[in-house]
Protein backbone atom coordinates (compact mmCIF):
# COMPACT_ATOMS: atom_id res chain seq x y z
CA UNK A 1 0.00 0.00 0.00
CA UNK A 2 1.09 3.27 -0.71
CA UNK A 3 0.36 5.83 1.99
CA UNK A 4 2.52 8.60 0.35
CA UNK A 5 2.45 10.12 -2.66
CA UNK A 6 5.62 11.86 -3.71
CA UNK A 7 6.53 14.33 -6.79
CA UNK A 8 8.78 17.05 -7.73
CA UNK A 9 6.55 19.68 -8.68
CA UNK A 10 9.33 22.49 -8.90
CA UNK A 11 12.99 22.42 -9.07
CA UNK A 12 14.88 21.26 -5.95
CA UNK A 13 11.49 20.87 -4.34
CA UNK A 14 9.66 17.52 -3.66
CA UNK A 15 5.97 17.36 -2.47
CA UNK A 16 5.03 14.29 -0.12
CA UNK A 17 0.87 13.76 0.19
CA UNK A 18 -0.71 11.83 2.92
CA UNK A 19 -2.69 9.32 1.11
CA UNK A 20 -4.85 7.28 3.10
CA UNK A 21 -8.26 9.78 2.66
CA UNK A 22 -10.34 6.77 3.93
CA UNK A 23 -8.43 6.88 6.88
CA UNK A 24 -8.34 10.86 7.43
CA UNK A 25 -4.50 9.83 6.70
CA UNK A 26 -4.76 8.38 10.04
CA UNK A 27 -0.88 7.94 10.75
CA UNK A 28 -0.13 4.08 11.26
CA UNK A 29 3.28 2.47 11.61
CA UNK A 30 3.26 1.88 7.78
CA UNK A 31 2.72 5.45 6.55
CA UNK A 32 5.38 6.76 8.99
CA UNK A 33 7.61 4.27 7.89
CA UNK A 34 7.35 5.08 4.40
CA UNK A 35 7.65 8.46 5.53
CA UNK A 36 10.49 7.78 7.20
CA UNK A 37 12.10 6.02 4.43
CA UNK A 38 11.48 8.49 1.47
CA UNK A 39 12.72 11.21 3.99
CA UNK A 40 15.93 9.52 4.73
CA UNK A 41 16.23 8.76 0.59
CA UNK A 42 15.63 12.22 -0.18
CA UNK A 43 18.35 13.89 2.86
CA UNK A 44 20.83 11.40 0.72
CA UNK A 45 19.77 13.30 -2.74
CA UNK A 46 21.62 16.23 -3.73
CA UNK A 47 19.25 17.51 -5.84
CA UNK A 48 16.71 17.65 -3.41
CA UNK A 49 16.99 21.15 -1.29
CA UNK A 50 12.84 21.33 0.64
CA UNK A 51 10.53 19.46 0.69
CA UNK A 52 6.63 19.88 2.01
CA UNK A 53 4.16 17.76 3.63
CA UNK A 54 0.80 18.02 3.34
CA UNK A 55 -2.47 16.25 3.62
CA UNK A 56 -5.61 16.61 1.52
CA UNK A 57 -8.07 19.82 1.29
CA UNK A 58 -10.21 18.75 4.43
CA UNK A 59 -7.54 16.57 6.52
CA UNK A 60 -4.01 17.11 7.10
CA UNK A 61 -4.07 13.87 9.52
CA UNK A 62 -6.44 12.69 12.06
CA UNK A 63 -4.08 10.98 14.36
CA UNK A 64 -3.13 7.94 15.04
CA UNK A 65 -4.35 4.76 14.00
CA UNK A 66 -6.67 3.48 16.43
CA UNK A 67 -7.36 0.00 15.40
CA UNK A 68 -3.03 -0.20 15.39
CA UNK A 69 -2.90 1.01 18.83
CA UNK A 70 -5.83 -0.97 20.50
CA UNK A 71 -4.23 -4.48 19.52
CA UNK A 72 -0.67 -3.21 21.97
CA UNK A 73 -0.67 -3.86 25.41
CA UNK A 74 2.67 -2.48 27.78
CA UNK A 75 4.79 -5.04 26.64
CA UNK A 76 4.50 -4.45 22.39
CA UNK A 77 4.12 -0.66 23.21
CA UNK A 78 7.73 -1.06 24.68
CA UNK A 79 9.06 -2.66 21.30
CA UNK A 80 6.88 -0.68 19.54
CA UNK A 81 9.32 0.34 16.54
CA UNK A 82 7.04 3.82 16.52
CA UNK A 83 9.24 6.30 18.18
CA UNK A 84 12.12 5.74 16.40
CA UNK A 85 10.01 6.25 13.06
CA UNK A 86 9.88 10.05 14.31
CA UNK A 87 13.18 10.34 15.47
CA UNK A 88 14.61 9.61 11.83
CA UNK A 89 11.72 12.05 10.60
CA UNK A 90 13.00 14.27 12.97
CA UNK A 91 16.56 13.76 12.06
CA UNK A 92 15.50 14.71 8.23
CA UNK A 93 18.27 17.66 7.72
CA UNK A 94 16.92 19.98 4.89
CA UNK A 95 13.99 22.27 5.29
CA UNK A 96 10.57 20.71 5.86
CA UNK A 97 7.58 22.89 5.32
CA UNK A 98 4.42 21.43 6.56
CA UNK A 99 1.04 22.66 4.69
CA UNK A 100 -1.65 22.02 7.02
CA UNK A 101 -5.37 21.86 5.56
CA UNK A 102 -8.25 20.72 7.63
CA UNK A 103 -7.86 18.47 10.85
CA UNK A 104 -4.53 17.96 12.73
CA UNK A 105 -5.39 15.99 15.10
CA UNK A 106 -2.87 14.04 17.83
CA UNK A 107 0.11 12.49 15.97
CA UNK A 108 -0.98 14.42 12.64
CA UNK A 109 -0.73 17.59 15.13
CA UNK A 110 2.45 15.83 16.21
CA UNK A 111 3.38 15.87 12.58
CA UNK A 112 2.59 19.22 11.93
CA UNK A 113 5.07 20.07 15.01
CA UNK A 114 8.16 18.43 13.35
CA UNK A 115 7.85 20.71 10.17
CA UNK A 116 10.26 23.81 10.61
CA UNK A 117 8.14 25.67 9.21
CA UNK A 118 4.02 25.53 9.13
CA UNK A 119 1.49 26.99 6.83
CA UNK A 120 -1.82 26.24 7.36
CA UNK A 121 -5.45 26.78 5.42
CA UNK A 122 -8.08 29.12 7.17
CA UNK A 123 -10.27 25.69 7.33
CA UNK A 124 -7.21 24.25 9.80
CA UNK A 125 -8.21 23.10 13.12
CA UNK A 126 -5.09 21.65 15.51
CA UNK A 127 -5.87 19.81 18.22
CA UNK A 128 -4.06 16.93 21.19
CA UNK A 129 -7.31 14.93 21.63
CA UNK A 130 -5.78 12.39 23.13
CA UNK A 131 -6.91 13.03 26.62
CA UNK A 132 -10.16 12.01 25.32
CA UNK A 133 -8.96 8.37 25.09
CA UNK A 134 -7.04 8.40 27.77
CA UNK A 135 -3.78 9.12 26.90
CA UNK A 136 -1.39 11.59 26.46
CA UNK A 137 0.15 13.00 23.07
CA UNK A 138 2.94 10.08 22.73
CA UNK A 139 5.08 12.05 19.70
CA UNK A 140 6.52 14.96 21.48
CA UNK A 141 3.09 16.62 21.43
CA UNK A 142 3.20 18.29 24.74
CA UNK A 143 6.96 18.66 24.44
CA UNK A 144 6.94 20.72 21.06
CA UNK A 145 3.84 22.29 22.03
CA UNK A 146 4.66 23.74 25.22
CA UNK A 147 8.23 24.78 23.66
CA UNK A 148 6.40 27.06 21.24
CA UNK A 149 3.57 28.25 22.88
CA UNK A 150 4.13 28.15 26.50
CA UNK A 151 3.26 25.72 29.34
CA UNK A 152 -0.16 27.40 29.83
CA UNK A 153 -1.39 27.09 26.68
CA UNK A 154 0.15 23.59 26.35
CA UNK A 155 -1.43 22.63 29.77
CA UNK A 156 -4.72 23.76 28.29
CA UNK A 157 -4.85 22.28 25.31
CA UNK A 158 -3.30 18.94 26.11
CA UNK A 159 -5.27 18.52 29.02
CA UNK A 160 -8.64 19.90 27.32
CA UNK A 161 -8.25 18.04 23.72
CA UNK A 162 -9.93 21.68 22.76
CA UNK A 163 -8.97 22.74 19.06
CA UNK A 164 -7.19 25.32 17.60
CA UNK A 165 -8.32 27.11 14.91
CA UNK A 166 -5.87 28.34 12.63
CA UNK A 167 -6.34 31.85 13.71
CA UNK A 168 -5.14 31.31 17.16
CA UNK A 169 -2.42 28.53 15.96
CA UNK A 170 -0.95 31.71 13.79
CA UNK A 171 -1.18 34.17 17.32
CA UNK A 172 0.73 31.36 19.04
CA UNK A 173 3.36 30.64 16.54
CA UNK A 174 2.14 27.24 15.48
CA UNK A 175 2.19 28.11 11.99
CA UNK A 176 3.68 31.14 10.48
CA UNK A 177 0.92 31.98 7.73
CA UNK A 178 -2.62 31.57 6.92
CA UNK A 179 -4.02 31.26 3.31
CA UNK A 180 -7.21 30.50 1.90
CA UNK A 181 -7.71 26.35 1.72
CA UNK A 182 -7.16 25.93 -2.01
CA UNK A 183 -3.70 28.07 -2.08
CA UNK A 184 -2.23 26.69 1.16
CA UNK A 185 -0.04 24.20 -0.79
CA UNK A 186 0.70 26.61 -3.74
CA UNK A 187 1.96 28.90 -1.44
CA UNK A 188 4.06 25.95 0.67
CA UNK A 189 5.66 25.33 -2.60
CA UNK A 190 6.19 29.28 -3.22
CA UNK A 191 7.97 29.28 -0.05
CA UNK A 192 9.97 25.56 -0.92
CA UNK A 193 11.27 26.96 -3.79
CA UNK A 194 12.52 30.57 -2.46
CA UNK A 195 14.27 28.77 0.30
CA UNK A 196 15.57 25.68 -2.54
CA UNK A 197 17.38 28.85 -4.24
CA UNK A 198 19.45 30.06 -1.06
CA UNK A 199 22.82 28.57 -0.34
CA UNK A 200 22.22 25.03 1.25
CA UNK A 201 24.99 24.98 3.29
CA UNK A 202 23.64 27.89 4.60
CA UNK A 203 20.19 26.62 5.42
CA UNK A 204 21.79 23.24 6.87
CA UNK A 205 23.28 25.58 9.52
CA UNK A 206 20.29 27.51 9.80
CA UNK A 207 17.98 24.21 10.44
CA UNK A 208 20.79 23.06 12.75
CA UNK A 209 21.00 26.16 14.74
CA UNK A 210 17.63 26.85 15.58
CA UNK A 211 16.82 23.33 16.25
CA UNK A 212 19.16 23.04 19.16
CA UNK A 213 17.63 25.89 20.78
CA UNK A 214 15.82 23.91 22.78
CA UNK A 215 18.70 21.00 23.53
CA UNK A 216 21.24 24.31 24.83
CA UNK A 217 21.65 26.89 27.07
CA UNK A 218 22.20 30.17 25.39
CA UNK A 219 25.84 30.79 26.01
CA UNK A 220 26.68 27.22 24.44
CA UNK A 221 23.82 27.86 21.37
CA UNK A 222 25.75 31.30 20.81
CA UNK A 223 29.32 29.40 20.62
CA UNK A 224 27.61 27.00 18.25
CA UNK A 225 25.84 29.66 16.02
CA UNK A 226 29.51 31.11 15.67
CA UNK A 227 31.07 27.82 14.89
CA UNK A 228 28.43 27.28 12.07
CA UNK A 229 29.74 31.07 11.17
CA UNK A 230 33.47 30.31 10.82
CA UNK A 231 32.39 27.12 8.88
CA UNK A 232 30.41 28.81 6.31
CA UNK A 233 33.66 31.18 5.91
CA UNK A 234 35.09 28.41 4.02
CA UNK A 235 32.16 27.74 1.34
CA UNK A 236 32.22 29.02 -1.86
CA UNK A 237 28.87 29.80 -1.54
CA UNK A 238 29.32 32.53 0.69
CA UNK A 239 31.94 34.31 -1.19
CA UNK A 240 29.25 33.82 -4.44
CA UNK A 241 26.72 35.79 -2.22
CA UNK A 242 28.88 38.65 -0.99
CA UNK A 243 30.68 39.00 -4.49
CA UNK A 244 26.71 38.64 -6.30
CA UNK A 245 25.79 41.62 -4.00
CA UNK A 246 28.84 43.80 -4.39
CA UNK A 247 28.47 43.40 -8.43
CA UNK A 248 24.23 44.11 -7.81
CA UNK A 249 23.37 40.50 -9.34
CA UNK A 250 21.38 37.42 -8.23
CA UNK A 251 23.62 34.56 -6.63
CA UNK A 252 23.74 31.28 -7.90
CA UNK A 253 24.23 28.94 -4.87
CA UNK A 254 25.82 25.64 -5.74
CA UNK A 255 26.32 23.91 -2.76
CA UNK A 256 30.31 24.06 -2.45
CA UNK B 1 -39.36 16.03 4.63
CA UNK B 2 -41.84 17.26 7.48
CA UNK B 3 -40.94 20.43 9.58
CA UNK B 4 -42.91 21.79 12.80
CA UNK B 5 -41.66 25.19 12.50
CA UNK B 6 -40.26 25.71 8.80
CA UNK B 7 -40.98 25.41 5.28
CA UNK B 8 -38.69 24.48 2.87
CA UNK B 9 -38.93 24.32 -0.34
CA UNK B 10 -36.01 23.47 -3.24
CA UNK B 11 -36.56 24.92 -6.67
CA UNK B 12 -34.59 26.08 -9.57
CA UNK B 13 -31.40 25.45 -7.30
CA UNK B 14 -32.62 28.17 -5.09
CA UNK B 15 -33.24 27.10 -1.14
CA UNK B 16 -36.38 28.51 0.21
CA UNK B 17 -36.60 28.59 3.95
CA UNK B 18 -39.69 30.30 4.89
CA UNK B 19 -40.17 30.47 9.07
CA UNK B 20 -43.93 29.07 9.63
CA UNK B 21 -45.15 30.12 13.62
CA UNK B 22 -46.89 32.53 12.48
CA UNK B 23 -48.97 32.40 15.98
CA UNK B 24 -45.74 33.25 17.44
CA UNK B 25 -44.45 35.86 15.25
CA UNK B 26 -42.14 33.27 14.55
CA UNK B 27 -39.87 33.46 17.50
CA UNK B 28 -37.43 30.86 17.95
CA UNK B 29 -38.05 27.70 20.24
CA UNK B 30 -35.51 24.47 20.39
CA UNK B 31 -37.70 22.52 17.36
CA UNK B 32 -37.38 25.64 15.46
CA UNK B 33 -33.25 25.97 16.06
CA UNK B 34 -32.98 22.88 15.25
CA UNK B 35 -35.09 22.24 11.93
CA UNK B 36 -33.08 25.50 10.67
CA UNK B 37 -29.57 24.46 11.27
CA UNK B 38 -30.56 20.83 9.55
CA UNK B 39 -31.50 22.83 6.45
CA UNK B 40 -28.78 25.46 6.39
CA UNK B 41 -26.10 22.84 6.99
CA UNK B 42 -27.60 20.84 4.10
CA UNK B 43 -27.88 23.65 1.48
CA UNK B 44 -24.56 24.88 2.42
CA UNK B 45 -22.58 21.59 1.33
CA UNK B 46 -24.98 21.27 -1.40
CA UNK B 47 -24.05 22.23 -5.26
CA UNK B 48 -27.31 21.86 -6.74
CA UNK B 49 -28.56 24.59 -4.28
CA UNK B 50 -26.91 27.97 -5.06
CA UNK B 51 -28.89 30.85 -4.07
CA UNK B 52 -31.03 30.72 -0.35
CA UNK B 53 -34.23 32.88 0.51
CA UNK B 54 -35.26 33.29 3.89
CA UNK B 55 -38.49 34.56 4.68
CA UNK B 56 -41.55 34.16 7.13
CA UNK B 57 -45.12 32.96 7.13
CA UNK B 58 -47.47 35.57 8.72
CA UNK B 59 -47.58 39.65 9.46
CA UNK B 60 -43.98 39.24 11.71
CA UNK B 61 -40.64 37.97 10.37
CA UNK B 62 -39.58 36.75 13.45
CA UNK B 63 -39.61 37.78 17.19
CA UNK B 64 -36.40 35.96 18.33
CA UNK B 65 -36.40 34.05 21.36
CA UNK B 66 -40.03 32.68 22.12
CA UNK B 67 -40.12 33.81 26.11
CA UNK B 68 -42.85 30.78 26.58
CA UNK B 69 -39.34 28.93 26.75
CA UNK B 70 -37.66 31.47 29.13
CA UNK B 71 -39.93 31.84 32.42
CA UNK B 72 -37.85 32.77 35.23
CA UNK B 73 -39.14 32.01 38.61
CA UNK B 74 -37.96 34.83 40.64
CA UNK B 75 -37.19 32.88 43.68
CA UNK B 76 -34.82 30.31 41.38
CA UNK B 77 -31.39 30.56 40.83
CA UNK B 78 -30.41 33.22 38.04
CA UNK B 79 -30.88 31.02 34.10
CA UNK B 80 -27.41 30.79 31.99
CA UNK B 81 -28.67 32.89 28.80
CA UNK B 82 -25.44 32.00 27.48
CA UNK B 83 -26.30 28.05 26.87
CA UNK B 84 -28.98 29.01 24.14
CA UNK B 85 -26.54 31.83 22.93
CA UNK B 86 -23.66 29.41 22.47
CA UNK B 87 -25.78 25.89 21.36
CA UNK B 88 -28.48 27.45 18.90
CA UNK B 89 -28.01 31.35 17.98
CA UNK B 90 -24.04 32.02 17.40
CA UNK B 91 -24.07 28.66 15.03
CA UNK B 92 -27.03 29.96 13.35
CA UNK B 93 -25.29 33.27 12.43
CA UNK B 94 -22.03 31.02 11.65
CA UNK B 95 -24.43 29.44 9.25
CA UNK B 96 -25.73 32.31 7.44
CA UNK B 97 -22.17 34.20 6.94
CA UNK B 98 -20.40 31.18 6.26
CA UNK B 99 -22.88 30.27 3.76
CA UNK B 100 -20.80 29.77 0.58
CA UNK B 101 -23.62 31.38 -1.58
CA UNK B 102 -25.71 34.04 -1.38
CA UNK B 103 -28.23 34.65 1.65
CA UNK B 104 -31.46 36.53 0.14
CA UNK B 105 -33.36 38.03 3.66
CA UNK B 106 -37.31 39.01 2.89
CA UNK B 107 -38.06 40.78 6.00
CA UNK B 108 -42.19 40.72 5.50
CA UNK B 109 -43.21 42.65 8.72
CA UNK B 110 -41.29 43.25 12.75
CA UNK B 111 -38.09 41.59 13.10
CA UNK B 112 -37.21 42.02 16.66
CA UNK B 113 -34.82 41.24 19.40
CA UNK B 114 -32.59 38.42 17.79
CA UNK B 115 -35.19 38.60 14.69
CA UNK B 116 -33.83 41.46 13.80
CA UNK B 117 -30.23 39.95 13.93
CA UNK B 118 -30.77 37.21 11.91
CA UNK B 119 -31.75 39.48 9.02
CA UNK B 120 -28.55 41.68 9.21
CA UNK B 121 -26.63 38.32 8.75
CA UNK B 122 -27.95 37.70 5.80
CA UNK B 123 -26.23 38.86 2.60
CA UNK B 124 -29.19 41.20 1.03
CA UNK B 125 -31.93 42.16 2.95
CA UNK B 126 -35.29 43.26 1.35
CA UNK B 127 -38.25 44.50 3.90
CA UNK B 128 -41.73 44.60 3.05
CA UNK B 129 -42.87 48.64 3.23
CA UNK B 130 -44.76 47.93 6.83
CA UNK B 131 -41.65 46.03 8.46
CA UNK B 132 -39.72 47.10 11.23
CA UNK B 133 -36.76 46.19 12.74
CA UNK B 134 -36.60 46.54 17.04
CA UNK B 135 -33.54 45.76 18.92
CA UNK B 136 -35.47 45.30 21.96
CA UNK B 137 -32.85 43.42 24.45
CA UNK B 138 -32.87 46.59 26.48
CA UNK B 139 -36.14 46.74 27.10
CA UNK B 140 -35.62 43.11 29.27
CA UNK B 141 -32.10 43.82 30.60
CA UNK B 142 -30.21 42.04 27.86
CA UNK B 143 -27.72 42.78 25.28
CA UNK B 144 -27.73 42.78 21.49
CA UNK B 145 -26.85 38.71 20.45
CA UNK B 146 -27.07 37.14 17.31
CA UNK B 147 -24.14 39.40 16.20
CA UNK B 148 -26.01 42.77 16.86
CA UNK B 149 -23.52 44.27 18.49
CA UNK B 150 -21.56 43.84 15.50
CA UNK B 151 -23.57 44.38 12.61
CA UNK B 152 -25.06 47.22 13.82
CA UNK B 153 -22.23 49.68 13.95
CA UNK B 154 -20.62 47.98 10.70
CA UNK B 155 -23.80 48.82 8.84
CA UNK B 156 -24.89 52.13 10.30
CA UNK B 157 -22.10 53.44 12.63
CA UNK B 158 -21.68 53.64 16.14
CA UNK B 159 -23.99 56.68 17.02
CA UNK B 160 -27.29 54.85 15.49
CA UNK B 161 -26.59 51.56 16.54
CA UNK B 162 -26.16 52.81 20.25
CA UNK B 163 -29.48 54.58 19.85
CA UNK B 164 -31.16 51.63 18.59
CA UNK B 165 -29.75 49.17 21.48
CA UNK B 166 -30.12 51.43 24.31
CA UNK B 167 -33.80 52.36 23.32
CA UNK B 168 -35.45 50.03 21.42
CA UNK B 169 -37.15 51.75 19.23
CA UNK B 170 -39.28 50.38 16.17
CA UNK B 171 -36.93 51.45 13.08
CA UNK B 172 -39.22 51.50 10.09
CA UNK B 173 -38.29 49.30 6.68
CA UNK B 174 -38.00 53.33 5.10
CA UNK B 175 -35.69 54.13 8.17
CA UNK B 176 -33.47 51.03 8.21
CA UNK B 177 -32.68 51.96 4.22
CA UNK B 178 -31.60 55.26 4.82
CA UNK B 179 -29.89 53.66 7.40
CA UNK B 180 -27.91 51.86 5.35
CA UNK B 181 -28.52 49.04 7.42
CA UNK B 182 -30.77 46.93 4.67
CA UNK B 183 -30.56 46.62 0.61
CA UNK B 184 -33.69 47.25 -0.58
CA UNK B 185 -37.34 48.06 0.59
CA UNK B 186 -40.49 46.59 -1.56
CA UNK B 187 -44.54 47.22 -1.95
CA UNK B 188 -45.56 44.65 1.32
CA UNK B 189 -47.70 42.38 -1.87
CA UNK B 190 -44.28 42.89 -3.85
CA UNK B 191 -42.16 41.07 -1.32
CA UNK B 192 -42.16 37.83 -1.63
CA UNK B 193 -41.85 37.82 -5.70
CA UNK B 194 -38.86 40.24 -5.29
CA UNK B 195 -36.95 38.08 -3.11
CA UNK B 196 -37.05 35.05 -5.24
CA UNK B 197 -36.84 36.86 -8.31
CA UNK B 198 -33.46 37.94 -6.16
CA UNK B 199 -32.79 34.39 -5.46
CA UNK B 200 -33.51 32.95 -9.14
CA UNK B 201 -31.08 35.45 -10.30
CA UNK B 202 -28.29 34.95 -8.17
CA UNK B 203 -28.80 31.04 -8.53
CA UNK B 204 -27.60 31.56 -12.20
CA UNK B 205 -24.44 33.65 -11.38
CA UNK B 206 -20.93 32.26 -10.97
CA UNK B 207 -21.81 30.93 -7.30
CA UNK B 208 -18.25 30.55 -5.99
CA UNK B 209 -17.28 33.65 -7.07
CA UNK B 210 -19.84 35.28 -5.15
CA UNK B 211 -18.90 32.99 -2.13
CA UNK B 212 -15.39 34.68 -2.54
CA UNK B 213 -16.69 38.27 -2.84
CA UNK B 214 -18.87 37.14 0.50
CA UNK B 215 -15.63 35.81 2.57
CA UNK B 216 -13.88 38.91 1.47
CA UNK B 217 -16.67 41.61 2.31
CA UNK B 218 -16.59 40.01 5.52
CA UNK B 219 -13.19 40.04 6.23
CA UNK B 220 -12.89 43.65 6.08
CA UNK B 221 -14.54 44.21 9.35
CA UNK B 222 -11.70 43.32 10.49
CA UNK B 223 -9.28 43.53 8.08
CA UNK B 224 -6.47 46.24 7.67
CA UNK B 225 -6.16 47.93 3.89
CA UNK B 226 -2.21 45.58 3.34
CA UNK B 227 -4.63 42.63 5.20
CA UNK B 228 -7.03 42.97 2.65
CA UNK B 229 -5.22 43.73 -0.50
CA UNK B 230 -3.59 40.12 -0.06
CA UNK B 231 -6.53 38.39 0.89
CA UNK B 232 -8.11 40.13 -2.61
CA UNK B 233 -5.31 38.54 -4.53
CA UNK B 234 -5.53 35.45 -2.86
CA UNK B 235 -9.40 35.15 -3.76
CA UNK B 236 -8.85 36.72 -7.13
CA UNK B 237 -6.49 33.57 -7.34
CA UNK B 238 -8.93 31.06 -6.47
CA UNK B 239 -11.75 33.08 -8.85
CA UNK B 240 -9.25 32.68 -11.67
CA UNK B 241 -9.01 28.79 -11.23
CA UNK B 242 -13.03 28.61 -11.50
CA UNK B 243 -15.03 27.26 -14.32
CA UNK B 244 -17.42 30.20 -14.28
CA UNK B 245 -14.57 33.19 -14.78
CA UNK B 246 -13.65 30.84 -17.93
CA UNK B 247 -16.96 30.60 -19.24
CA UNK B 248 -17.91 34.18 -18.23
CA UNK B 249 -14.69 35.61 -20.45
CA UNK B 250 -15.55 33.10 -23.22
CA UNK B 251 -19.11 34.79 -23.15
CA UNK B 252 -17.86 38.14 -23.37
CA UNK B 253 -15.52 37.29 -26.55
CA UNK B 254 -17.88 35.27 -28.08
CA UNK B 255 -21.07 38.05 -27.34
CA UNK B 256 -23.30 35.57 -25.75
CA UNK B 257 -25.35 35.05 -22.49
CA UNK B 258 -22.43 32.82 -20.33
CA UNK B 259 -23.83 29.44 -18.80
CA UNK B 260 -22.38 29.49 -15.46
CA UNK B 261 -22.26 26.36 -13.42
CA UNK B 262 -21.41 27.45 -9.80
CA UNK B 263 -18.21 26.43 -9.74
Amino acid sequence: MDYIKTSAPQDGVVLIELNRPEKRNALNNATLKQLADTLAQLDGDVTVKTVVITGNEQCFAAGADLNELAQLDVVSIQQDQRPLLWKRIDEFSKPLIMAVNGYAFGAGFELALHGDIVISGENAQFALPEIGLGMLPGAGGTQRLARLVGQQLAMRWAMTGEMIPARVALQHGISSQICPTGLTVQYALELAAKIAKQAPLAIKVIKQSLKSIHEVTLSQGLKLERQHFVWLAATQDRQEGINAFLEKRKPEFRGV
Amino acid sequence: MDYQTIIVEEKNAVGCLTFNRPKQLNSFNETMHQEVSKVLKAWAKDQNIRAVVISAEGRGFCAGQDLNDRVVDPNADAPDLGLSIEKYYNPLIKLITEMPKPVVCAVNGVAAGAGANIALACDIVLAAKSASFIQAFCRLGLVPDSGGTWFLPRLVGRAQAMGMAMLGDKISAEQALQLGMIWQVVEDDQLKAEAEKMGEHLAKQPTYGLSLIKKAIHAAADNNLDDQLILERDLQRLAGRSHDYREGVQAFMQKRTPDYKGC
